[in-house]
């Protein structure tokens, strides 16, 4: 049994692996309690999708992927924050068409190479067995970088998160705190590029969050909780890939959903069963 | 004072904590005979491209205590966003003395109506109340122990203090409310607003908040409450002011509820029968009989 959890990570890329799934597994599902919470699931799926543009010219240049995504992340993330502020169209409906166009542009630019469909897939659907150490020290900084902002900023984004009308009144400017919110998803989903891809980043940055909140009551709880049951999925889906012989980045995904629906039945007050017996005693 | 007089240009929206009138006040009696703590000279707010408040002119006296009443869509809630900010002002200007220059910030505090709060977030009474001293705490600081007491010493005015580990979602809709209020005395305010606060409340709540409002007085705390209770305006408040838009009148409930005025407030809603006004609107079962 010992050995069966152990000889994985003997070898040296699935140590790298485990330690970028580990990273994305945490500050995905940390992040991803004020993406639940504000309900901004939609904008994470299309920050993902908007870089994508932004990976191929990299690749095409071949430049750093990681740098790429970054850059294109950063764009899209002020792009979208000055474009819901005014209000011609809808803010779902202006992030639909965006990230569905970022999406088509990047499918072209990185269709003009001839190994197109292997390198699709991994920039969609991720490679954590391919990542390098340089993209490791990256990942960790950036991963750093974000976890420390939601840390200091903690109690102004609950406020602005929970009452925007009086982060407004007390001066603590929730339209700074809603741009910055957007800058440190950009950086997550690059963060997240390698190990889940842009196709399921938003599946990390919802679930491990979602199932948290249905097992406790209070934010601080909620996030480490997450960042746990992220975690925990990230080393468990890569035993599945290892030994399954199965997609990484799906295998973690699924994990992390197998994990909600268990919460969502059972959970207290908030689980299915429990809302049931509730429902019952009321009648 | 009534109804406002007009000045002529109007300057740009203006917020002042000024330095002037630092005698401690006694509660006001009339309007006349104290410094003003809050002032508004000729204030007009749009919302949309309709006037929601147009023109208003209104002193209120150091810890005095208004019932702002008028129809729905008269312009209450407006007027009290903007004197929070929350609404921009298109014209005149609102002057706020506060009778400590010292103090930091926030000497306003905003208790919205049961509004557009997502009560399932996770968050207890404690982590809400707490809130309220988010503006004093600034950027980047944790609360520290003296926040913590202000929290605590809110919790316990409003009788809350068994609740405080609870999650918001958990509560009845009076206790919300009252977490609310204790969220704006963690303000420590100078001039606290309170929008609706008797509406969809029982009457032990009703009179719960009387007795708040008695102790905020004594204290010389500033209070403009919103309300569609003429009753509780009529023969609670020292100083009622009439708006419909416009500021139809402002004064001692005698000198406000007046047929005209009413009339003018009103309009065909108000119906005079012998000695008593019935007001034929709304209605959510709080209004004079």
């Amino acid at each position: 049994m010992i050995h069966w959890l152990t000889q994985p990570f003997t070898l040296e890329f699935m140590q790298r692996a485990l330690i970028a799934s580990l990273i994305v597994g945490v500050v995905c599902s940390v992040l991803g309690c004020f993406v639940v919470l504000r309900a901004m699931a939609f904008l994470g799926d299309a920050l993902a999708h908007a870089i994508l543009p932004g990976v191929a010219i990299a690749y095409l240049l071949g430049a750093n992927l990681l740098a790429g995504a970054l850059i294109a992340a950063l764009v899209v993330a002020v792009g979208i924050g000055l474009f819901s502020r005014r209000g011609a169209v809808k803010e779902d409906t202006a992030i639909g068409i965006l990230f569905a166009a970022a999406l088509a542009l990047g499918v072209v630019l990185i269709s003009t190479v001839r190994s197109y469909a292997v390198d699709l897939t991994h920039i969609l659907f991720g490679n954590v067995l391919g990542v390098s150490t340089g993209d490791l020290w990256l990942t960790g900084t950036l991963a750093a970088a974000v976890l420390a902002t939601v840390f200091l900023l903690y109690k102004e984004f609950l406020l602005a998160s929970f009452d925007p009308v009086l982060a407004h009144t007390l001066g603590r400017r929730p339209e700074l705190l809603r741009f910055v919110m957007l800058i440190l998803l950009a950086l997550t989903v690059v963060v997240s590029l390698q190990t889940v891809g842009v196709g399921l980043v938003a599946a990390m940055l919802v679930t491990p969050a979602a199932t948290a909140y249905l097992l406790t009551r209070r934010l601080s709880r909620m996030m480490a909780l997450s960042a746990l049951i992220g975690a925990a999925s990230s080393v468990a889906g890569l035993y599945f890939s290892y030994y399954l012989n199965v997609a990484s980045g799906a295998a973690v995904v699924l994990t992390a959903t197998v994990a909600f629906m268990v919460a969502f039945v059972v959970a207290p007050q908030r689980g299915l069963l429990a809302r049931r017996a509730a429902a019952r005693r009321a009648v | 004072m009534s109804a406002g007089g007009r000045h002529e240009g109007a300057g740009g929206p203006r917020l002042e904590a000024g330095v002037l009138h630092a005698d401690a006040a006694e509660p006001a009696g009339r309007p006349q005979d104290q410094p003003a703590c809050l002032e508004l000279r000729d204030v007009t707010v749009l919302y949309g491209h309709r006037t929601a408040l147009d023109h208003v002119t209104l002193a209120v006296p150091h810890g005095g205590q208004v019932a702002v009443v008028g129809p729905n869509g008269a312009g209450k809630s407006t007027l009290f966003k903007a004197l929070v900010g929350l609404l921009p002002v298109r014209g005149g200007s609102i002057e706020l003395r506060d009778r400590d220059p010292q103090a930091r910030a926030q000497p306003i505090a905003y208790v919205p109506q049961r509004e557009e709060i997502d009560w399932s977030f996770p968050v207890n009474v404690q982590d809400v109340v707490m809130m309220g001293r988010y503006g004093r705490l600034g950027w980047l600081r944790r609360p520290q122990a003296a926040d913590r007491e202000v929290v605590a010493r809110s919790l316990e005015e409003l009788a809350i203090a068994d609740l405080a580990a609870r999650p918001v979602g958990d509560l009845s809709g009076g206790q919300q409310q009252r977490v609310f209020l204790a969220r704006a005395l963690a303000q420590e305010p100078h001039v606290l607003l309170l929008d609706e606060p008797f509406t969809g409340v029982d009457v032990g709540a009703r009179e719960a908040l009387f007795d708040l409002l008695d102790r905020l007085r004594r204290r010389g705390i500033t209070v403009l409450v919103s309300t569609h209770d003429m009753e509780a305006a009529s023969q609670r408040f020292e100083l009622v002011a009439l708006l419909n838009h416009r500021l139809i009148a402002y004064g001692r409930p005698a000198e406000v509820f007046t047929k005209e005025h009413l009339g003018a407030a009103f309009g065909g809603h108000a119906l005079f029968l012998e000695g008593m006004v019935v007001i034929d609107e709304c209605c959510r079962g709080d209004e004079p009989r």
